[in-house]
């Protein structure tokens, strides 16, 4: 399984560096560094030296990589660098060079406890906080648990919760958070609309309560949607879902029902994909020409296709110019528009758009005179938005139900959120 | 001898902090050896000092010393001793957290001493009251294994991990599982390196303790199916890894197999859901029930997709294992080609593998969309990427007929862009349309031509200058436009030499009138001037055909060639079942079987053999190592330090039927080997399509071979003459292939065509 773990700065410097199996020497890092830190060409994720794989994840310019010798499952070692990003982050909020340098020792510590032998072992972040601290986690948690009863936890049929959660008020809060992915292509025609669906909860429970969580897909019948355009009367229908370790997968397998035990606090309770009857919140028509060799000329016209009664946010369009653009003049009814010649974007930021609302942009690009004319390979132009209150699927949460022993009453939020970063794009 | 330590510095420092009566003090001390200890500096001196602050209260600190022991308890052991007082007393510890802590630790140091003072605590442990020492100490007998796998039999421990597999604690049960699978792996290359080493240990009981280390009977199997749906997700990977290797032993034990397992397809871990795909379609084999394997099948496509939107690294590895299950059940994905569309951001590994899996996914009702995908990946701007999805146009024309004429429209689009990187590979990709479907698109021969001056790749050059042979009699100017070749003849790569060569002899098969002055040019010119045996030869046999009898050079330099296709598959089925078999795993990535990357470099062949006895393999799977085997040497054969195969075999007969098959391969695999990007995975390529393509095109190759046999051109240069036709223009570097009879023998003479296919090849 995993051999060693290591965490290099962009240099090739060895931040972190902690071997789990006796198949590798700690000198494996310099031939990581020189293959491929130092060597721009490569391109695949995984590199196999020799008899022995680097498994790298790039992430603020920091490597984290795993080293295996034996023909191990990619996905979980992947899988893992990506869990141990997640648990970094959450213990002390970004995973750079500078917050590796300074909890090097918290790293190793946790490090050992999900990771032994080179099989990952307790992963879940509430439980780990439990039994390691840092300085400001232990201020959260007055009181330190009983050891005993956290290796109870760790190991439990529900390692991810505490059996002695308490709350006056108990609360549980539903994010429904949709990422829209579109493309469109030059003449119109969506090439790909699906939405990439999350739902968050945060719960904030008392005890160990049952959940039972209903949305409207496909088998349960949708009586009226609350705040639905036009596509109300449809049911939703989810290509797939996947969902916490905590939902009984079996029981969703026999009656499609969602039960679960929530873990104290936020988690990921489904992640789901859809791909019929996408309500695209924007529509854009694209005019752009070259007039001369020296020119580009911009007509973009955006049109907001949700219910008026619904804003969005920080709405971020992003329109590619040319390499050699000297100068943009761009004129906006809503919003401002700015060149970025470092990115090569103009950007247009509209900080709220109502439902229905239409906005135009006209922009002029002047193009520097080259001597052989490269073609320009036009990128797409890229829509970022979150619209609030609105699903790009259609799916609403029906019901949350809440089952404990001492009968308690529990209030339920539900939020919705549909957005984009990056993956709205429209060729033109 | 050691000197004493310089009474300064940073150990020195280090040694006095170490040694503070200040606790916090001591406490920063440890954390700066470790710190010092990461980026590289030794810090084994300070050992002693190190260890008297084991004995400590506080948990984090002892954690600190546990990890510096780790790291260097093989420099110090006598003094290791020291420590495992105070490892055993913990072991005893009320808190349950520092008694997996020191168990955990003890089994890493790795000394001799401290393994036998760790055997009856470990025994302990793996009895604890606490699940969460118990699930530690389950992992340790794996770690005690490792190092002396005599002590875990003398001591019983793998019996009681066995037991250990019906714990009630979830969590327990995936560990002891997990050490178990260990502890198998380990096993298996346990007979060969023990007798080696040197520290007179015991040998083990059996001369194959691995049988009776972990079978997995029917009880198991229940335990294990309970626990796959109650544990972490971690446990959850191991537990299906341990399905995988389960035989089931009727059908309706598969049955129940995958449907426990299916409910696994929605974990949000890609892992486990990779796992579940494996067992599924490792045990589906067993399963004749339409419906099932129907409802199998439809359920899996889901979760595949889903993992397209995960994290690039991800994704990626998810792509490859969707290539692999697409060769072998194309239907699984047919609507969902939409999903893999690559988008602008995309990292380029991820690009080129939807690429792939879009060509593989094609249909006539797919394939506008699809064409209209790639042409708009030709316009962006990584060269490479738009190499790729030009040539993935052609590969559409080759699979589906009926979308040919739209892809020339495509490329002759692409054409026109002027870009030099596109028309050239455009002009290579037409060239295969041209091989598939001859004589259907001659009219866009002029456009082609108007493009010569552009051309500055050998290949594209070579593809040309190949059309321009083959349409020879419906071009006008053929002899202007091959003597402008003529003219820079020596400058030109080889293959554009051969290709220049073999046109301008076709040239003037078909139209002997007005290229008499250029054939005499080429060849003097390639016999004279160049310097690449290979051309020089094949003008030789050119010119002496053409000097003893027209007609039979005709039969030979004009003969109809066998049609390309799209090979199915990009692995030999053999290879591909054992690929199916590793899903998620590294091999399944590389689509190459674990042997060929893994182990002690290379294949040696006792451990052939000894794989080949193994009763644990089954005859399928033998049949696969015999590929591997092959895999292994040409991969040994880039060390090029294996022995050239000079000698042909005697029997001309049986050796020119041999040889017939790489023209066939080299057709079929143009497009399989464009596609992989390391010359590895070509080799594997060029193999497994040499499989397939043997049989088909051995008869059609017999004519011609013969034909130049009987024109008493010997040698090997008579192979390459009369081959060079059969082989598509660009690949056509002669391939003297010498395959042996295929006796019992096999493995050895298979390596002869193995390394042949390779010269050719670089």
């Amino acid at each position: 399984m995993i051999s060693a773990f290591f965490i290099f700065n962009q240099k090739g410097e060895v931040l972190i560096s902690r071997l789990f199996r006796t198949d590798l020497k700690r000198s494996i890092s310099d031939v990581f560094r020189i293959q491929v830190i130092s060597n721009p060409d490569v391109r695949s994720p995984i590199i196999t030296l020799g008899s022995t794989s680097f498994f790298h994840v790039r992430i603020n310019n920091v490597y984290v990589v795993g080293v295996t010798k034996c023909n191990a499952s990619a996905a979980l070692v992947f899988e893992f660098l990506y869990r141990f990003i997640q648990i970094s982050r959450a213990y002390f909020g970004k995973l750079d060079e500078e917050s590796v340098k300074n909890n090097f020792v918290l790293i190793y510590e946790l490090l050992d406890e999900i990771l032994d032998f080179g099989y990952p072992q307790n992963s879940e972040i509430d439980t780990l906080k439990m039994y390691i601290t840092t300085e400001s986690i232990k201020s959260e948690l007055a009181v330190r648990e009983d050891s005993s009863k956290i290796t109870i936890q760790a190991t439990g049929a529900t390692s991810w919760r505490r059996s002695d959660v308490k709350y006056r008020k108990n609360e549980a809060f539903v994010d429904v958070i949709e990422t829209v992915n579109m493309l469109m292509s030059k003449d119109g025609a969506v090439l790909r609309a699906d939405v990439d669906g999350q739902i968050l909860m945060r719960a904030y429970l008392s005890g160990t309560p049952d959940c039972k969580f209903g949305l409207n897909d496909k088998l349960v019948l949708q009586k009226r949607g609350a705040d639905q355009g036009p596509k109300s009367d449809d049911a939703v229908e989810l290509d797939d879902c996947q969902f916490h370790q905590c939902v009984r997968l079996g029981k969703f397998d026999s009656d499609r029902s969602i039960s679960f035990i929530p873990p104290d606090g936020e988690f990921e309770l489904m992640r789901y994909r859809s791909t019929t009857n996408i309500n695209l919140p924007f529509r854009l028509q694209t005019h752009v020409t070259e007039p001369t060799k020296s020119r580009v000329e911009y007509t973009i016209h955006l049109r907001a296709s949700y219910d008026p009664k619904l804003n969005a946010n920080n709405v971020v369009v992003k329109i590619p110019t040319p390499l050699n653009t000297t100068n943009v003049q761009a004129k906006v009814g809503v919003g401002k528009a700015k060149y970025v010649p470092g990115d090569n974007f103009i950007v247009w930021k509209i900080p709220k758009l109502q439902g229905s609302q239409e906005c135009t942009l006209t922009a002029e690009a002047e193009l520097a005179t080259t001597t052989h004319r490269q073609p320009w390979s036009r990128p797409p132009i890229q829509v970022d938005f979150s619209v609030v209150m609105f699903t790009a699927s259609g799916l609403l949460v029906r019901f949350l139900k809440v089952f404990e022993k001492s009968g308690y009453q529990s209030v339920k939020w539900v939020r919705y959120l549909s957005k984009a970063n990056g993956s709205y794009q429209i060729r033109f | 001898m050691s000197l004493a330590p310089p009474r300064k510095g940073e150990n020195w420092e280090l040694r006095q902090q170490l040694n503070s009566e200040y606790r916090d003090k001591r406490a920063d001390a440890i954390k700066r050896v470790i710190a010092n200890h990461t980026i590289g500096k030794d810090c084994s001196g300070l050992f002693p000092d190190v260890v008297k602050n084991m004995q400590t209260d506080d948990l984090e600190q002892k954690k600190l010393v546990y990890l510096y022991l780790m790291n260097y308890a093989k420099t110090q052991p006598e003094l290791v001793i020291l420590a495992v007082n105070t490892f055993v007393k913990d072991t005893a510890d009320p808190n349950p957290l520092v008694r997996a802590l020191a168990i955990r630790t003890m089994a890493v140091l790795r000394t001799e001493k401290t393994l036998d003072y760790l055997a009856s605590p470990l025994s302990t442990c793996l009895k604890d009251e606490n699940p969460y020492v118990r699930k530690t100490a389950a992992l340790c007998v794996a770690k005690v294994f490792d190092l002396k796998p005599e002590l875990c039999i003398e001591y019983g421990f793998i019996e009681t991990l066995r037991d250990l597999i019906g714990d009630g604690n979830p969590m327990v049960v995936a560990n002891a599982v997990t050490a178990l699978g260990d502890i198998h792996e380990t096993s298996l290359t346990l007979p060969t390196s023990r007798p080696a080493s040197p520290g007179g240990s015991t040998p083990p009981p059996s001369a194959r303790p691995s049988q009776s280390l972990f079978i997995i009977d029917g009880p198991t199997l229940t335990k294990l199916l309970v626990a796959l749906g109650e544990c972490s997700e971690w446990g959850r990977i191991a537990i299906l890894g341990t399905l995988a290797r389960y035989k089931a032993q009727d059908e309706k034990e598969s049955e129940h197999i995958c449907e426990r397992v299916m409910p696994q397809f929605q974990h949000n871990n890609a892992a486990v859901v990779l796992g579940a795909v494996k067992v599924i379609m490792i045990h589906m084999k067993n399963v004749t029930r339409e419906d099932l394997i129907k409802s199998l099948t439809r359920k899996m496509a889901p979760p595949l997709v889903t993992l397209i939107s995960s994290a690039p690294e991800i994704q990626w590895v998810a792509l490859r294992n969707i290539n692999l299950l697409l060769q072998k059940r194309p239907d699984i994905l047919a609507n969902e080609m939409r999903v893999f569309f690559c988008k602008y951001n995309d990292p380029p590994y991820v690009k080129v593998e939807k690429l792939d899996i879009m060509v593989r996914l094609a249909s006539e009702k797919n394939v506008d969309t699809l064409l209209g995908e790639l042409r708009e990946y030709a316009s962006e701007v990584d060269v490479d990427f738009v190499r790729k999805a030009v040539r993935a146009v052609g590969q559409v024309a080759i699979k589906i007929e009926a979308a040919a004429e739209r892809c020339v429209t495509v490329l002759m689009d692409l054409i026109e862009t002027r870009v030099s990187y596109v028309v050239q590979e455009a002009v290579i990709v037409i060239k295969d349309i041209f091989r598939k479907y001859p004589h259907s698109y001659e009219g866009i021969i002029p456009a082609l031509c108007a493009n010569l001056d552009e051309l500055d790749e050998p290949e594209a050059k070579a593809s040309l200058i190949w059309i321009i042979g083959e349409y020879a009699e419906k071009i006008e100017n053929a002899a202007e436009l091959l003597g402008t070749f003529l003219d820079a003849f020596k400058e030109e790569s080889y293959p554009v030499q051969l290709q220049t060569l073999t046109a301008i002899v076709k040239l003037y098969l078909k139209k002997p009138e007005e290229s008499q002055v250029v054939v005499e040019r080429v060849l003097k010119a390639a016999t004279k001037d160049c310097d690449s045996a290979d051309v020089r030869d094949r003008a030789f046999i050119y010119w002496r055909l053409l000097s003893t009898d027209a007609s039979v050079a005709k039969s030979v330099v004009l003969s109809v060639r066998p049609p390309i296709s799209l090979p199915q598959t990009t692995v030999a089925p053999a290879i591909l079942e054992e690929l199916i078999g590793e899903i998620s795993s590294l091999a399944s990535v590389y689509h190459k079987p674990a042997a060929t990357f893994i182990g002690k470099g290379r294949f040696g062949a006792d451990e052939m053999q000894k794989r080949a006895i193994d009763p644990e393999e089954e005859l399928s799977r033998e049949k696969a190592l015999q590929t591997v085997v092959q895999g292994q040497q040409a991969e040994n054969l880039l060390d090029f330090d294996a022995d050239e195969p000079s000698s042909a075999p005697s029997n001309r007969d049986e050796d020119f039927l041999a040889a017939a098959a790489p023209g066939g391969i080299s057709q079929a695999a143009i497009a399989s080997a464009a596609k992989s990007s390391n010359p590895l995975d070509e080799l594997m390529d060029l193999f497994s399509s040499a499989s397939m393509a043997a049989p088909v095109s051995a008869p059609t190759g017999m004519p011609q071979a013969s034909a130049s046999a009987s024109n008493g051109l010997g040698g090997l240069g008579g192979m390459s003459g009369g081959l060079e036709d059969l082989m598509s223009p660009h690949s056509a570097s002669p391939v003297s292939n010498v395959q042996a009879p295929s006796k019992p023998q096999a493995q050895q003479s298979h390596t002869g065509g193995a390394e042949e296919d390779l010269l050719g090849l670089l």
